[in-house]
């Protein structure tokens, strides 16, 4: 996709909390709807594009399902025009201090944007025992700069307070920003639905932008049953190679995706995924999840009587920060696998997915 | 009488996105020389990289007042590179609390590269370990993986850019971007019955260092130091009243009686008291205690310099993000400029009673 990063900041500077997921939703709806046969709107807000096979009806069909939905602050309370918050999704509470934010004030009806910043008090107006540690979430504030006033006019309990930190790009085809969990993915689902509009496919396709993967693929579980693919694909973002992150469980950066294998993935998928990777000499890293893979693909598996389910991840730095990095060559490298995955699905190809004992 | 506006706000956002950190002043150097050519005034560069103006006024007693307004912030250097993969140690210049500084984006060097101080995934990271702060030598400046443009002793400054919301200012370094402004254009506009001697100082951030070396160049009779002073004006965490809040946001400039550097002349504390009586400015006295202002450097100038320091309060000193209210600034100009103008030799011979 040409135009792969500015479809990126424009789905970076959006809000869409977890449960709030229209902002986005809306940007990749614009976005899919000349690639896409239908769009539709999941009960619980998924974002449903399908694209029709032309294999012999009734076509076996694939979902993919990337989320759209990102972490965030919640307002709890207001004392003196200072914003109390709570988190929406993991948040790591040190690297709140000196954020800057957006809150989202519906107090007045309708809604506005006013910017603010997450503040660390002073240490005369903490508790003693905080000292030079990390200040916890309930001291800690969001400040519009506002009078009391009009801070109470504007906003209420339950407003959201999403991260204002605006997409970088640095050097070596990389992008910093937050929300790349898991917009990247959105992304690298897009590459491959513009792949597909010049390559037959048998099976059906649906495209799903997923709502509440952060707060535990509710999003996806919806979708899946009531969509009922025949297989699922979870792409999301994984822990990148960087400071403070160089274990196991850590992959490097921009050397391709990820092909995750554990308890949520079948393993024949795994085996084909793999060896299609190797023949096209798409570069990718193995993935080991001994147990939950933190992705949609933990939900679609035990959707109804059971769905197989294949875990692509997109190495990303920082996870869950307002800085988080991704390298954009492995968002192309993700999107194109699985365009070349979706075009070899033969009619009969679920007779492969058996298991080798 | 001089005022903020449009072009005062623009050069505002300008010299807050400007990089300047303590040592490296250059940017910031380069705009005060760049809006000084206009104003017939004798301008230089001494041996630290302080800008010195000298406005003579018409009169024939003036006051050699001297005015300061320190170009320098807080920020960071690159210290080593790891390997080759555009990530980089770096040490803090200025004091900035290390639980500011993970999760913020930041501008390398003098092409303001960007690049990202990240920290280690919360899900990677046990609860224990939350407890405890990050401690700087795992943090890494990220200028991305063909970083190769950074380079150890390159300067870093959080990335934020100004923004403005009515009467709020949010921005970095508006400690003190908001001193350079107003002393800028209390130079363009210097009352007659005065020699004004503009000091835009190197080097506050880390002991007032370019101040020292100005007062002794510039020789004035009288100083005041224009700066950025903390609003510490929270709620306390147990809904007692707050009863060190420094100063406050929306009262008006701020000013010294006494800090960890200075004792400020009563003199000088009266004058600017009752000028705000007599012109209507609403003003504050920064509550008595610590901290410090290039006065602290220019009081013990030579023989001694009687001193003051105005600053505008503003909330988040030394973060990614401070913020301020408009009128505060406009109050503070005009609480300045009205000061100098009712100044005269007099002053000088009353008693410190």
């Amino acid at each position: 996709m040409n135009e792969l990063i500015p479809f990126l900041k424009e789905l970076l500077v959006v809000p869409g909390l977890s449960g709030y997921e229209d902002p986005a939703s809306e940007i990749i709806s614009a976005k899919w709807k000349p690639l896409v046969h239908t769009l539709s709107s999941g009960r619980l807000g998924s974002l449903q594009g399908l694209r029709r096979g032309s294999g012999k009806s009734p076509r076996p069909s694939v979902l993919v399902a990337a989320h759209m939905d990102t972490i965030g602050l919640m307002v709890t309370g207001c004392t003196e025009g200072f914003l109390r918050i709570t988190h929406v999704g993991g948040v790591d509470i040190r690297i709140l201090p000196g954020t800057l934010v957006t809150v989202h004030a519906t107090a007045s009806g309708g809604k506005r944007s006013i910017p603010g910043v997450v503040v660390q008090p002073p240490a005369s107006l903490l508790p003693p025992d905080v000292g030079t540690n990390p200040v916890p979430l309930e001291n800690l504030f969001v400040d519009t700069g506002l009078p009391p006033r009009s801070v109470s006019a504007l906003v209420q309990v339950g407003d959201l307070v999403s991260f204002a930190q605006p997409p970088l790009e640095l050097k070596g085809d990389a992008l910093a920003g937050h929300s790349l969990d898991n917009r990247v993915s959105v992304a690298a689902l897009t590459v491959c639905l513009e792949e597909l509009q010049s390559r037959p496919h048998d099976w059906d396709v649906w495209a799903v932008a997923t709502t509440q993967e952060e707060v535990g693929g509710v999003g996806a579980t919806g979708s899946t049953f009531q969509l009922n693919p025949s297989i699922a694909i979870a792409v999301d973002v994984t822990f990148a190679k960087g400071p403070g992150a160089n274990d196991w469980q850590t992959l490097p950066l921009g050397k391709g995706p990820t092909l995750c294998m554990g308890p949520n993935i079948h393993p024949a998928l795994l085996k084909v995924m793999k060896d299609l990777a190797v023949r096209l000499e798409i570069p990718f890293t193995q993935e080991y999840a001994p147990r939950h893979t933190g992705t949609d693909g933990y939900a679609t598996q035990v959707v109804a009587g059971g769905i197989p389910t294949l875990v692509i991840g997109i190495p990303l730095r920082y996870m869950h920060t307002p800085v988080e990095v991704v390298s954009i060559k492995d968002i192309q490298r993700a999107g194109r696998l699985m365009a070349e995955f979706i075009t070899g699905l033969e009619p009969d190809f679920m007779k492969n997915i058996t298991w080798d004992d | 009488m001089p005022t903020i506006g449009k072009a005062q706000l623009e050069l505002l956002e300008k010299l807050c996105n400007a990089c300047a950190v303590s040592g490296d002043e250059g940017e910031v150097r380069r705009i005060v020389l760049e809006e000084l050519k206009g104003c017939r005034v004798q301008s230089s560069v001494d041996a630290l990289g302080n800008v010195l103006v000298t406005r003579p006024g018409t009169g024939k007693k003036k006051l050699r007042v001297m005015i300061s307004a320190h170009m320098d912030e807080v920020g960071f250097m690159l210290v080593a590179a790891d390997d080759d993969d555009g990530l980089f140690r770096f040490e803090i210049v200025g004091s900035i609390d290390i639980r500011q500084v993970a999760g913020k984006a930041v501008l390398v060097g003098k092409e303001h590269l960007p690049g990202v101080i990240g920290a280690r995934p919360i899900h990677l990271t046990s609860a224990d370990e939350q407890k405890r702060v990050i401690p700087l030598e795992t943090l890494r400046i990220d200028i991305g993986p063909d970083g190769k443009q950074a380079k150890p002793g390159d300067r870093a400054v959080f990335a934020t850019r100004f923004q403005r919301n009515g009467q709020v200012l949010i921005a970095k370094a508006l400690d003190n971007r908001l001193g350079v402004v107003t002393l800028l254009e209390l130079v363009k506009n210097a009352p007659a019955n005065i020699d004004l001697l503009a000091a835009f100082t190197v080097q506050e951030e880390i002991g007032l260092r370019g101040a020292k070396v100005a007062a002794y160049t510039l020789d004035p009779d009288l100083a005041i130091a224009v700066d950025a002073t903390p609003a510490n004006d929270l709620p306390s965490w147990d809904d007692e009243e707050n009863a060190s809040f420094n100063t406050k946001l929306g009262s008006g400039p701020a000013i010294y009686i006494a800090d960890g550097s200075t004792l400020c002349d009563p003199r000088l504390v009266r004058h600017f008291r009752d000028t705000a009586q007599a012109k209507g400015i609403p003003i504050q006295f920064r509550q008595p205690g610590g901290g410090g202002t290039d006065a602290g450097a220019i009081h013990k100038a030579r023989a001694g310099v009687p001193s003051i320091s105005i600053s505008v309060p503003h909330r988040y000193s030394h973060t990614a993000a401070s913020v301020c209210r408009l009128d505060d600034w406009k109050n503070t100009l005009a609480l300045l400029f009205s000061a100098l103008q009712r100044l005269s030799p007099e002053l000088l011979r009353t008693s410190r009673r």
